[in-house]
């Protein structure tokens, strides 16, 4: 079967290592996908609380054009996931809402039926392909790499379709089959900041020390994410949030990069030669010997 | 259809129609007057009237009267569900000499006035089912109820305390009681408990002089580590077969010395000890706990070294001597009783705190369910009643967070009612047992009852704290250096209107009542109901409380909604004494919506023979025909529906008699 695939912006911009990562994934492992011709915006957070009928005709479209041609619709950034979700659920649940939708995408000749499940690459990986299958194909393991598994909020609230709300468990046991070992993390579903770090700084870069010095005393080496966003914030901020409170050097890492090495993609193809925090150094550290 | 069709006697039908107001709960949604109006223009209605309260005396009174007076031989009522009233106007009818069975109910307030708002449509919505029922009662035949005798014997299930109070208040009324309970003890989950609130009397000492009174009562046949697995029958004349599983070891020959625990090859156990929710461990030759009725061991099959291997030294054998208490070929034993009653007293189940990811059951070591906490306090439980958690320690600070799958929209949506007055009495013993600074993390407190509120306030002074809010999560996430190696409560203060983080040591988990796992096949096996959350129904959640829709089948205790050790006492008396006033009457009426053969037509295909629930149908060989034992029949129209060739039919039930009733609601007025 083959996935509709829905990059949204994140993964062309900010986020290029995890699309970069992520496609190397599917090559690896026989995951065909095609992306959906001509998408649009998914209308992250800020459109939902500025406009909210108009977002979700503008998921509604992307929604109506795989279905077009697909069943199920990959889409790997946690806002797109959960704006997708979010839009069939309430296209689902206030007959008003659909009308509108459709009454939009009818203007440009589509119609959404309902007919297409939107799946986050975890999900995917976890469920249609499973560990066992990537265990076989590990060419790169990644000698016990100590990652501390980070989700943040939106792929697991308010909608957990795959995993479990407040405990998941399905980043550790995708790596966990490469080799690598998940430290305990608590804060596995804490809030990451958001977009606080432009509004209320100082708000946003005590969440982000917490992620990064928690993970830290767990003897973390490593924080693997599933959010462009959070990966970002973890990163990009890590060194103001140290001089707000106590360093850290914590590499933050997409969950699929960390795949993609252990698949024996090159570690220069997929982003890893870009980190503000340098991974290089951990990994030969643990004598991995990527490619 | 001629105006006298299926009436057999020489006088014309007269029907007497009746409307009542019910005050505005019918007249405020369905014009009365006009209905009334309306009923007396059609066929046959001799009289037709509406009234404020048809129920009340004058009510019934002018029934009587106008059955008299106008010669009427049917009566129509519109008014309530049948349920509540159809006996009260069959007696009015009674009384003025017509047979009971001659009267029609039309439900117009469950069906119409309760459920609709507008008043023309529901009074048009009335008129279809009167003329319907109206239709239907010039059919009606003269009925008799039967009467037969009711077994005195009762059945109990289930053996914690609202099991125990009901088989020991039959019992002392002199009735044969079989009390049958699926654990190899007694006792249920008080026996598990250290205390009880408000008065913190020790639960062993109360229930303990019970268990003893149970188990040698002679009024009383106690079966433990037994089950139901059949129930036959109907009110009054139960057939049940208990199953009695082999605990391998002859109860007549055990005499509770438990010689064969000590000398079993286990020198310690391994297994985890269902007792004390696996907070020690137990051999596989065990006593539950030291004051079990019966006094008798049991030996679980599954750690048993001679079942897994047949290689066992067999010391416990040795250890029992000539007594020859065990007996490793035991095999499961069936008993057929016959009873006349019986009392469901099955009770809960705690809920499962790992169905709540965010409290950290079983991710964090220290995080305890209440009922585990019990077991601790508890003297005779694994630390022989010291509080110290897992690793030895006495915690310094203790957490106890309210609601865990109790008032949550994730979980379940009820109040458990108990938890709050369990965390406090648990509260109060674990600073006594401790001197621990403790916490409770509360959405509202909910103390009523007597004595509880006095309670609460006792708590207050004696220094344990109280957050009101939601919990959000537990964890080891340190902020602070005090907060590392403790357990971080995180809270919304919502009296303080901030969020805290408390650090503890140990986070006890007040975790809600749910039914048992297995309620639903419970309820099969009795033919009784569920409410939507899986407790037991009652029949009416006011006014017959411990009554289920199955006459005979009684309810007691926390298998009908959660409920404290006083509530499934006096509910557990309730259902005794209902069962008493249903044996001691005697004999009991059956309705007389029996089936019967109706033997031209039967072409012997015995189809029906195994649609009946109750066996009450028989070939007859000489005849090739079926036949329906009257007595046996509890007219549920199974075989009816189901005969072939259409040669079943049922009193009160008659084609006719519901073609009739179809024909009018479906007339076009």
């Amino acid at each position: 079967m083959k996935y509709a695939y829905y990059p949204g912006c994140s993964l062309r911009g900010t986020g290029r290592a995890y699309e970069e990562s992520l496609l190397a994934v599917f090559r690896a492992l026989d995951v065909e996908i095609e992306e959906i011709e001509d998408w649009n915006c998914c209308g992250a957070t800020t459109y939902m609380s500025v406009d909210e009928l108009t977002s979700y005709a503008l998921a509604g479209r992307n929604l109506a054009l795989a279905e077009q041609k697909h069943s199920e619709i990959i889409a790997p950034c946690a806002a797109c996931y959960l704006v997708l979700n979010k839009t069939q659920h309430y296209i689902r649940d206030y007959p008003d809402i659909r009308t509108v939708v459709n009454r939009a995408l009818d203007t440009i000749g589509l119609k959404y039926c309902d007919k297409v499940r939107v799946r986050h690459p975890l999900d995917v990986l976890l469920n249609d392909v499973k560990p066992e299958t990537i265990a076989a194909k590990v060419k790169v393991p990644l000698n016990g790499l100590k990652i501390a598994p980070y989700y943040g909020c939106q792929i697991v609230r308010p909608y957990s379709t795959f995993d479990d709300q407040g405990n998941p468990t399905s980043m550790e046991r995708l790596l966990e089959a490469c080799g690598a070992k998940s430290v305990h993390y608590p804060l596995k579903t804490t809030c990451c900041g958001g977009s606080q770090k432009g509004t209320l700084p100082e708000v946003g870069l005590d969440l982000i020390h917490y992620l990064l010095s928690e993970a830290q005393r767990n003897g973390a080496e490593v924080i693997t994410t599933v959010c462009p966003l959070c990966q970002f914030n973890l990163e990009s901020f890590q060194k103001e949030a140290g001089d707000r409170h106590h360093p850290t050097t914590m590499p933050v890492l997409y969950f699929s990069q960390l795949l993609a090495l252990a698949l024996g993609a090159p570690a220069d193809t997929i982003g890893l030669q870009r980190g503000f925090v340098p991974i290089k150094p951990v990994f030969a550290n643990k004598e991995i010997a990527y490619a | 259809m001629p105006e006298t069709s299926g009436f057999s006697g020489p006088e014309a039908v007269r029907v007497g129609f009746y409307v009542c107001h019910c005050g505005t709960n019918i007249a405020g949604t369905v014009d009365v007057k006009a209905l009334a109006e309306y009923a007396g223009r059609l066929p046959r209605v001799a009289v037709s009237r509406d009234y404020k309260y048809m129920c009340s005396d004058p009510g019934q009174a002018l029934i009587e009267q106008d059955i008299a007076d106008h010669k009427l031989n049917r009566v129509v009522v519109a008014s309530c569900s049948p349920l509540l009233h159809e006996a009260t106007f069959r007696r009015a009818l009674g009384r003025a000499g017509l047979n009971p069975f001659l009267l029609q109910m039309v439900n117009i307030r469950e069906h119409v006035s309760w459920v609709h708002l507008d008043k023309k449509a529901a009074t048009e919505k009335a008129q279809d089912l009167v003329r319907a029922a109206v239709q239907r009662v010039a059919l009606h035949k003269p009925l008799q109820k039967r009467r037969v005798d009711i077994n005195p014997s009762v059945l109990v299930v289930g053996g914690g305390i609202a099991g125990i109070h009901a088989a020991l208040t039959l019992a002392d009324a002199g009735k044969q009681v079989y009390l049958v309970e699926r654990e190899p003890t007694i006792g249920g989950h008080m026996a598990m408990f250290d205390k009880t609130f408000p008065t913190l009397d020790c639960a062993a000492c109360i229930l303990t002089p019970k268990m003893t009174a149970v188990g040698s009562h002679p009024n009383i046949k106690l079966w433990t580590y037994s089950e139901v697995v059949k129930v036959d029958g109907y009110v009054g004349n139960y057939k049940v077969q208990v199953k009695h599983k082999p605990r391998y070891v002859i109860d007549e020959l055990c005499i509770g010395c438990q010689e064969c625990i000590t000398a079993c090859v286990y020198k310690e156990g391994k297994t985890p000890d269902e007792f004390n929710l696996g907070l020690s461990k137990r051999k596989p030759v065990y006593l539950p706990f030291p004051q079990a009725v019966p006094q008798k061991v049991v030996i679980d099959r599954e750690t048993c070294i001679e079942f897994k291997s047949g290689k066992c030294k067999k010391t416990c054998i040795e250890a029992c001597g000539d007594r020859l208490a065990i007996d490793f070929k035991q095999k499961e034993t069936f008993d057929e009783i016959e009873i006349g009653a019986i009392i469901l007293a099955t009770g809960f189940k705690t809920f499962d705190p790992e169905r709540s990811p965010n409290c950290g059951y079983g991710r964090y070591q220290n995080v305890y369910t209440s009922l585990e906490v019990e077991r601790l306090i508890n003297a005779s439980g694994p630390t022989a009643g010291e509080v110290i958690l897992r690793d030895g320690k006495k915690p310094e600070s203790v957490g106890i967070i309210h609601c865990i799958g109790s008032r949550d929209a994730n979980t379940n949506r009820w109040c458990s009612k108990v938890c709050c007055m369990y965390s406090l009495k648990l509260a109060h013993l674990i600073k006594e047992h401790t001197g621990a600074h403790v916490y409770n993390f509360y959405i509202d407190m909910r103390t009523p009852g007597k004595g509880y509120e006095e309670f609460y306030d006792r708590l207050l002074d004696e220094g344990v704290h109280f957050v009101r809010g939601r919990v959000a999560d537990v964890s080891d996430w340190a902020v602070h250096p005090s907060e590392v190696g403790k357990l971080v409560i995180r809270a919304e203060d919502t009296l303080a209107g901030f969020v805290r983080r408390i650090p503890v040591d140990m986070v006890v988990l007040s975790v809600g009542l749910e039914p048992q796992a297995d309620a639903q096949d419970v309820r099969r096996l009795f033919n009784i109901s569920c409410a939507a959350e899986g407790w037991f129904l009652e029949r009416h959640p006011k006014l017959a409380p411990v009554s289920t829709f199955t006459e005979g089948v009684f309810i007691a205790g926390a298998c009908q909604g959660p409920k404290d050790i006083p509530e499934s006492v006096a509910q557990a008396g309730a259902a005794a004494a209902e069962a008493l006033a249903l044996i001691d009457a005697k004999s009991v009426e059956l309705e007389p919506y029996t089936a019967s053969i109706l033997e031209e037509e039967c072409s012997g295909c015995k189809s029906c023979i195994p649609l009946c629930p109750y066996q009450a149908i028989a070939f007859v060989d000489e005849k090739k025909k079926a036949y329906i034992n009257e007595v046996l029949c509890k007219g549920c129209g199974t075989c009816v529906a189901g005969c072939p060739s259409g040669s079943i039919k049922q009193n009160f039930f008659e084609d006719e008699e519901i073609f009739e009733e179809i024909e009018g609601v479906l007339t076009y007025a």
